[in-house]
């Protein structure tokens, strides 16, 4: 397998006037094509950071992020983020608010109609058809982040970012929408990067764990596989051995070896 | 079992409920009578109408009562009204030069608040966003406007009448800049405050700088637009009386010197009342369309 997504050598750097922080230093990743990797840290660490200069939001300080043998340092729709806080538009329907990325990847290549199809199909993968011309504040804070995930899938992206994705909801609807993601991941083989700190969820959704060390120049501590098949049921795992053990990796790495150290 | 949801149904329809009834309440959603509904709604109209009234009543019998002896300066609310019958009743005669009725000096006040006002609607947006976008266009412009939006309206007068040589256009300008810095203060604010997550929407997606200012920055600032174009429609309300006055003409402003340099005082009063009415309109027809334009993006 060769490397899909490739992050060399990335080094960031915040200067704030003559204050200089190391913030990542020398994250080295490859990520193939249809793996679902997690990357999970202690608050703080630059998770976050690593997602955005992939996405392209942030620029590194060195490295560089590599698609497909081609690098990428501006945002695209080739690397769709769903966001933490789901960002949508809360002055466009949800069905407008899928559309915007729509009408922008597909301008050439699909009809009008076809686009419209389009948008519903995605709508209708996270089950949020019959919501389409309620506004983001009509609507509960799951499906908020159901309509954020149909809104990247609608741009048929290389990669799926996912920043801490199901940070916001409530541990019921959590979990509901954790399955729906497998289930989409299972459906349409997307290539996914997610950012948590939940450790449960790590183990439960990815492929590979990518364990970061504390900051200040928080490095890649450790990458855990997760040799567990697909898909997935969450009460079979519960008693799982394979699943136990990996918890209780990532629990060690975040809890004994690399204890989150509260700033004063 | 003595439900309060039982005692809305008719008589006729009443049912013993069954002994071991299942501890499921059903809703049924309760249809109040239309009459019922009209009479709330009277209710609720007059908690907010009756007590202006009665404040209104109230000042009127005190006004009445200061300024009816004789020989008081100002007229009572009796005399105001016999006196200004017929501008009430037809404001809409025109009997040549400036002498109109009320209806013709408004409409040409409120005319040229509508084309000063657009001017500085159009204007004050665009150097909003530059000023809210740019942070060196910030630099250069927010200490010339902070020092030009203080000057009061009416001095600004003379300079246009000697720019323009004219009244129409002195008057139009005064209204643009008397109303153009809340509205480039309150469009750069609104700009600056776009949350992050709107541009980050925006830069995954590629919008370019066209689209990202129609569908993400208008629609992100509009509320705080808005705020910046109520205050400025009430300021132009403001100024433009004031200006009149200098200008002369037919207008609102001129009518009432006007009617003060023949001691009318009647006619004075009437007036300031229409300008005290119309001004509250035009604030509440500009929040009005705020609230139709802006629906949805307070709701987040």
């Amino acid at each position: 397998m060769q490397a899909y997504l490739k992050l060399d050598h990335i080094d960031k750097v915040f200067t704030r006037g003559n204050a200089t922080t190391e913030v990542l230093k020398d994250i080295n990743l490859t990520i193939e094509k249809g793996e679902y990797a997690s990357i999970i840290g202690h608050s703080g660490c630059g998770k976050s950071t690593l997602l955005n200069i992939v996405a392209g939001l942030t620029g590194a300080t060195n490295g560089g992020v590599l698609l497909e043998n081609r690098e990428v340092n501006s945002p695209g729709p080739d690397r769709a983020v769903v966001f933490q806080n789901h960002s949508l538009l809360p002055w466009l329907t949800v069905y407008e608010n899928v559309k915007l990325g729509v009408d922008k990847v597909f301008a050439r290549t699909k009809s009008r109609a076809e686009r419209d199809a389009w948008v519903m199909h995605n709508l209708s993968l996270v089950q949020m058809a019959h919501a389409r011309d309620k506004r983001p504040g009509e609507i509960s804070g799951g499906m908020k982040q159901r309509v954020g995930i149909a809104r990247a899938l609608a741009m048929e992206p290389k990669v799926l970012l996912l920043d801490e994705p199901f940070g916001a909801l409530d541990a019921l609807t959590r979990a509901h929408l954790q399955d729906s993601v497998m289930a989409l991941h299972q459906k349409l083989g997307n290539t996914i990067l997610m950012i948590t700190h939940d450790v449960d969820e790590a183990v439960l959704l990815s492929d590979r764990i990518v364990m970061m060390t504390n900051g200040p120049s928080a490095r890649i501590g450790e990458v855990l596989e997760v040799p567990l098949a697909r898909p997935r049921k969450r009460l079979e795992l519960a008693t799982n051995a394979g699943y136990l053990k990996c918890r209780q990796r990532v629990l060690e790495f975040l809890y004994e070896r690399h204890s989150f150290v509260e700033a004063a | 079992m003595s439900m309060p949801a039982m005692k809305t149904e008719m008589p006729a329809v009443v049912t013993p409920p069954a002994a071991t009834a299942a501890p499921v309440v059903t809703m049924t959603p309760k249809r109040a009578p239309r009459a019922a509904a009209y009479a709330r709604m009277a209710k609720e109209t007059a908690a907010r109408v009756v007590p202006p009234l009665i404040v209104v009543a109230l000042l009127l019998v005190v006004w009445e009562l200061i300024c009816r002896r004789a020989g008081s300066s100002l007229p009572p609310p009796s005399k105001v009204f016999k006196d200004t019958r017929e501008l009430i009743l037809d404001p809409f005669f025109d009997h040549g030069g400036i002498d109109k009725g009320l209806f013709w000096h408004l409409s040409a006040s409120l005319q040229r608040v509508a084309y000063g006002f657009s001017l500085a609607a159009v204007a004050g947006i665009a150097l909003g966003t530059l000023v809210g976008q740019s942070v060196w266009a910030m630099r250069g412009l927010d200490p010339l406007f902070q020092v030009l939006r203080t000057i009061p309206p009416l001095a600004w007068l003379p300079l246009s009448l000697a720019a323009f040589r004219d009244g129409q256009p002195s008057a139009i300008f005064v209204i643009f800049i008397t109303s153009v810095w809340p509205i480039i203060i309150n469009t750069a604010v609104g700009i600056r405050n776009i949350p992050q997550d709107y541009r980050n929407v925006a830069a995954v997606v590629q919008l370019n700088p066209l689209e990202f200012f129609t569908k993400i920055m208008i629609p992100a600032a509009a509320p705080y637009m808005f705020t910046g174009l109520r205050i400025g429609i009430g300021l132009s309300w403001l100024a433009i009386v004031a200006a009149e006055m200098l200008i002369g003409g037919v207008g609102i402003g001129f009518f009432i010197w006007d009617a003060w340099n023949s001691s009318h005082i009647s006619e004075i009063i009437l007036a300031l009342f229409y300008v005290g009415i119309i001004g509250f309109v035009l604030d509440r027809l500009i929040a009005g369309l705020g609230k139709v334009v802006t629906r949805g993006t307070a709701a987040n």
